[in-house]
């Protein structure tokens, strides 16, 4: 099979919509924290804390779609630990996330270990089905690529819909891009500050968590530790690569997808002459390059990183 | 409503205690899960302090833990200084780890007293070009460090498996990827006879002392100080902005691979792929429980190292998962931000009928 065959081929694209969904999750998220001014390094333990909340509550009995509402609410309560600490406390925004992200890792596997603890391999749940629409799933190409998704890939491009409609062309998404710009502004409109940073962090968290989740009950159907694996610091390059725009962060991130998807079937072709690990760093070195790329160009909202405090100008 | 005003200048009682009450919290916090696993609440702190304290033995493997901790301290402490967001300590303890087993294992043929100097300049250099990288793709390109070093952490792990199943595999390691044997002159010597604690315990509290005089000594020390203060202001006071970053890139990303070169030649003595439970991640907890002192990173480090060691002989003794300690760990981060906070701010409640 040549590259261009690969590229080409329907399963090919199907796998890069697979990959590309919790991403199109983590980077929407991370998206809207930052147009409201906050950088959330918390994002990679909040896809493991999603991963693992969602799949025990499904494990529990909660249901697929109360397993994703767990994953939700898991990864909201997070952000709201970021957003006291970095809003109001107005703390580094680096070091909470960070610390965000070792407190969801280690209590999602000391939660995972303690409630399971003498399992030899992970148990598992039913997990999201492909989708079988009739007609549509059995087209040429874009039946296999699109519409034998499962129902999360399809929640994921809604996503990418509502972020945009929100944040274009509501007064709330205006709110949320001017107070990752200027805040002064929005205060002396009599608009909460807070309140909208805060908002956005919890909204956006929750997003995030819902990338967790697809990798637990959709991708698999179990929960393995380090199984976040990076995804979440791939979205972080991903917002500044998306230059924070909702619909280039489905670009991008299917992008990578295909990226992704194209180095495994790569390595099966030339497995032999270059060792598999060259190909399994190729996602992590691209994103870099891709950073480098846009970064001059890159238009931050301008209030990114800063600290505001009522009352101080 | 609360009033919040920034102190003036945080009292010398707040700079020491608040980190000393927030890792306390965070212990204290720690009977939460443990009352979630349904352990003994008392037994299973008894047992924690029994594994630190317990006998001469348990006491050095809390200070040959510490030992990674306070050169990757170190290096989170130098970099943030500067507001350089050196998060790929993790990375650079590898590359550390790489090039001592590099030139260590046989290339050189040489007495300790050359071998030894010559594998911690070589590890220090490795670590530090993993961090000139990065700080490179900031000043030139404006690339954010925080997500290139995040990133090259993956890179750098998946590279060493490659080199652990090429170069530097050990035709002797009956198929595991792991590297040759550091040689006996090449090992850094024991400090005690019959424990593991090792030079490099040593070298990094001489790494310490020497951060904390050029930090708050040296006109270096002042123009890093002063880029982390307001990096737009030094730029206008004709500090050399980029010359200084790259060299606290350097220093910090030396003092992460001296991490990696510690724990290869002077504890495992080679090389695989689990040298290190995440101490490059730690040692941004290490360096903030410090205050981003250097003198403060020993004494931080040598507490986490206390949670880890404690944790992981109480989570033997009492069947309590080993994640408890990662969880103290991240706990600990969490309080002494929100303590930093107490401790330069003045926070009071004003009536809103009498304001």
């Amino acid at each position: 099979m040549d590259i261009l065959q690969i590229l080409i081929s329907d399963s090919f694209w199907a796998a890069a919509f697979r990959i590309a969904t919790p991403l199109i999750f983590g980077v929407l998220g991370a998206l809207i924290c930052e147009k409201a001014g906050v950088l959330n390094l918390g994002i990679e333990g909040i896809f493991a804390a999603g991963a693992m909340a969602g799949w025990m509550a499904v494990w529990l009995g909660a249901g697929l779609w109360g397993g994703l509402l767990v994953a939700a609410l898991t990864g909201g309560a997070f952000g709201l630990l970021h957003a006291i600490l970095t809003v109001p406390l107005g703390l580094s925004q680096h070091v909470s996330g960070l610390g965000i992200t070792m407190l969801a890792t280690s209590l999602s596997y000391f939660t995972y270990r303690t409630t399971l603890p003498n399992v030899s391999s992970p148990p598992r749940i039913v997990p999201f089905q492909p989708l079988d629409i009739p007609v549509l799933s059995d087209l040429p190409f874009v039946g296999l690529v699109l519409f034998q998704q499962t129902a999360m890939t399809w929640l994921a491009f809604f996503m990418v819909a509502l972020v945009w409609w929100v944040l274009n062309r509501t007064p709330l998404g205006m709110a949320i891009r001017a107070v990752g710009d200027n805040p002064d502004a929005v205060d002396a409109q009599g608009l909460s500050v807070y309140g909208l940073r805060i908002g956005a962090i919890v909204a956006g968290s929750a997003l995030m968590a819902l990338g967790g989740a697809f990798l637990t009950m959709s991708a698999f159907d179990a929960f393995f530790f380090g199984m976040v694996n990076g995804r979440g610091w791939i979205c972080i390059a991903l917002v500044i690569f998306a230059s924070w725009r909702p619909g280039k962060a489905l670009l991008g991130a299917v992008l990578f997808g295909a990226f992704d998807a194209f180095q495994v079937r790569l390595q099966t072709e030339v497995g032999a002459l270059v060792p598999s690990q060259v190909f399994l760093m190729a996602p992590y070195v691209m994103s870099i390059i891709a950073l480098v790329i846009v970064a001059r160009r890159a238009e931050y909202p301008r209030a990114l990183l800063t600290p505001w405090f009522k009352g101080q100008r | 409503m609360i009033r919040i005003e920034p102190r003036e200048a945080p009292s010398r009682t707040l700079t020491i205690g608040v980190p000393v009450a927030s890792a306390l919290i965070a212990l204290m916090l720690a009977a939460i899960p443990l009352a979630f696993a349904g352990a003994n609440i008392l037994e299973a702190y008894g047992q924690m302090a029994k594994g630190i304290f317990g006998s001469v033995f348990a006491f050095t493997e809390m200070l040959t833990r510490a030992t990674p901790l306070i050169f990757t301290g170190l290096a989170a402490t130098l970099a943030f200084r500067a507001k350089l967001w050196n998060i790929g300590a993790e990375g650079q303890f590898y590359l550390g780890a790489m090039a001592a087993v590099t030139v260590g294992t046989g290339m050189i043929d040489a007495p300790s007293y050359i071998l030894i100097p010559i594998i911690l300049f070589t590890g220090a250099a490795a670590g530090a070009a993993g961090m000139a990288g990065p700080a490179y793709l900031k000043t030139r390109f404006g690339a954010d460090e925080v997500v290139t070093t995040l990133l090259l952490n993956f890179i750098i792990l998946i590279f060493m498996q490659m080199m652990l199943e090429g170069p530097l595999k050990d035709p002797m390691g009956m198929g595991w990827p792991q590297s040759e044997p550091i040689v006996d002159n090449g090992m850094l010597p024991q400090l005690l006879p019959r424990m593991r604690v090792h030079f490099g315990l040593i070298i990094a509290l001489i790494a310490a002392v020497v951060a904390q005089i050029m930090l708050s000594k040296s006109v270096w020390g002042f123009k890093l100080r002063a880029i982390g203060e307001n990096a737009a202001a030094a730029l206008h006071a004709g500090i050399g902005v980029k010359r200084t970053l790259m060299g606290a890139a350097i220093i910090s990303g030396a003092m992460a691979g001296l991490a990696g070169v510690s724990e290869v030649a002077g504890l495992k003595g080679y090389l695989t792929a689990d040298l290190s439970p995440g101490f490059g991640y730690t040692g941004i907890v290490v360096a903030m429980l410090a205050g981003l002192s250097p003198i403060g990173v020993v004494l931080s480090a040598i507490f986490i190292s206390s949670v880890f060691v404690g944790a992981d002989s109480m989570s033997r003794a009492m069947g309590v998962s080993s994640y408890l300690a990662d969880l103290v760990v991240a706990m600990s981060l969490i309080s002494v931000l929100v303590g930093g906070f107490i401790a330069r701010y003045r926070i009071s409640w004003i009536n809103k009928g009498v304001a």
